[in-house]
């Protein structure tokens, strides 16, 4: 699916990402670790090409469709839309001026696949924290049916919900998908591959390899 | 009364010019309030003013010279505000006084007079001839087209811009389209309005049709209408009383608010 080679991400006078290289092949599920300021947000954009590397590079194996979440949805708490609205605004790239009939299918489909059919006509900001994200997700896989990544998904959402959409993410067998998470347990729980990104030290593999390393150590022993 | 009131050709002008201004300021207003841009409709104004000022004292037509200037300025604003390691809202305060204090300058250096400044700064709805109507006519068909064919790029591109971005939508494009057309709608806009009250008619209409509306939809359709009541309002209340039509539009929008503001306490 995807290729990292020896990418560094350089801004004016710091190194965000400093010469990581990794591989994500089709259908796995690759989970992105790592401290606060380590690079795992440049180097979600630099994937999205919504930044340039700086050196090395990143290549797809063939021209694919992204579906993004953004951290905290990307999403302003006033704005008045109903969550039906924002799950057809994903397939905004692939419609010329008015979504079709079909089109407008696909984004019920998805949100009954999330489990959001039943709040299609409510106000997406009055939702709860967990089915705004299933929106969300709904609207990156109408946009998407191969890719998607998620940045901090898990972002303000209690344990239960969490779970509930570990649960989800892991039902999406035919997708690749990309995580960057604070949440070192459910990564080991669920990643196909693990990325860690720390400060001036990094780790790829699988998550038995990631406990073997004994990198785990460095999150301050927050995982059991 | 009303008769009267649409018996004066320059109230007719007035309130077709306007209506169709308020309208576009209305749809432009929704996206640039939910972009948190309103500031930048505010800065408009205020360069609006240095180079409507700038016009008269060269005795050139104003909107050949005020057009292009504030477009530039849009586009400026646009990118500062973009743009995170500079402090956009400070960027628009400096850039809007100093446009201010350039047009009283120019203003009183070429022996314009105060009547002149307080015309600017409060408008008038003796200002618009008929080539005005013209104008906002095409301004109000061009804007109304761009929110029918591209309803669906400007709801996502308001509502999520990484997400657009990262989908492919050519989000700069769009931002600078939105920028264009607010800044010949503030141009036009402002000669009624005046410079102080411009941006009022961009961000009440959005803001007031918020407080009931909950589809990006209905608050769009609201906004128009809003906006255009509004000002109709505003303009007969100017007329039988007397007062400026930029600040008696600003009060029936205000009223407007209150009105809707209401609604969610009736509900419950």
């Amino acid at each position: 699916m995807l290729k990292c080679k020896d990418v560094s991400i350089k801004y004016e006078n710091f190194c965000a990402v400093h010469d990581i290289s990794f591989e994500v092949r089709d259908c796995e599920c690759l989970y992105i670790v790592g401290e606060n300021g380590s690079g795992k947000t440049s180097l979600l954009k630099a994937i999205l090409g919504l930044i340039h590397v700086s050196e090395g590079e990143i290549v797809f194996d063939k021209k694919t469709d992204i579906g993004y979440l953004s951290q905290n949805g990307g999403v302003k708490n006033d704005f008045p839309a109903s969550a039906f609205e924002v799950v057809l605004s994903g397939q905004v790239k692939k419609t010329k001026f008015f979504y079709s009939k079909e089109q407008k299918n696909k984004a019920l489909q998805k949100m009954r696949e999330m489990g959001v059919f039943e709040a299609r006509n409510k106000c997406f900001r009055e939702l709860s924290g967990g089915q705004r994200q299933r929106v969300l997700l709904a609207r990156a896989l109408s946009a998407t049916d191969s890719l998607l990544i998620l940045d901090e998904p898990l972002t303000g959402l209690d344990f239960a919900a969490a779970e509930e959409l570990y649960k989800t993410l892991a039902q999406l067998k035919d997708m690749t998908i990309i995580i960057v998470s604070h949440d070192i347990n459910g990564a080991l729980k669920y990643a196909d591959k693990m990325l860690y990104l720390g400060m001036g030290d990094s780790f790829f593999g699988t998550p038995d390899e990631f406990i073997k390393s004994g990198k785990l150590s460095s999150f301050g022993g927050g995982a059991k | 009364m009303i008769m009267e009131f649409l018996s004066h050709p320059f109230i007719v002008r007035a309130i077709v010019c306007g209506g169709l201004i308020c309208l576009c300021a209305a749809l432009l207003g929704v996206t640039l309030v939910l972009k948190r841009f309103s500031m930048i409709g505010d800065g408009l104004s205020h360069v609006g003013f240095g180079a409507l000022s700038l016009a008269l004292a060269l005795n050139a037509a104003p909107l050949p010279v005020a057009a292009p200037i504030v477009a530039a300025s849009a586009f400026l604003l646009l990118k500062l505000s973009e743009n995170s390691r500079i402090k956009g809202d400070a960027a628009i305060a400096i850039i809007s006084t100093s446009a201010l204090a350039f047009g009283v300058i120019v203003t009183s250096l070429s022996g314009g007079t105060n009547a002149d400044i307080s015309s600017l700064m409060f408008g008038s709805i003796l200002a618009m001839n008929k080539a005005d109507v013209y104008i906002s006519a095409c301004l109000a068909v061009i804007v109304i087209t761009v929110f029918v064919l591209f309803y669906n790029k400007l709801f996502a591109v308001t509502f999520d811009e990484s997400f657009s971005k990262a989908a492919g939508v050519n989000v700069s494009a769009f931002n600078s389209l939105i920028a264009l057309l607010t800044a010949v709608t503030v141009v036009i806009g402002m000669r009624i309005m005046g410079t102080l009250l411009i941006s009022s008619i961009i961000i009440f209409p959005a803001l007031t049709s918020m407080r009931v509306f909950k589809h990006f939809r209905s608050v769009v359709i609201s906004s128009a209408v809003v906006s255009v009541v509004c000002f109709i309002f505003g303009i007969f209340l100017s007329f039988v009383f007397e007062i400026p039509a930029g600040a008696a539009v600003v009060a029936a929008n205000l009223l407007a608010f209150a009105l809707f503001s209401l609604k969610p306490l009736i509900v419950k």
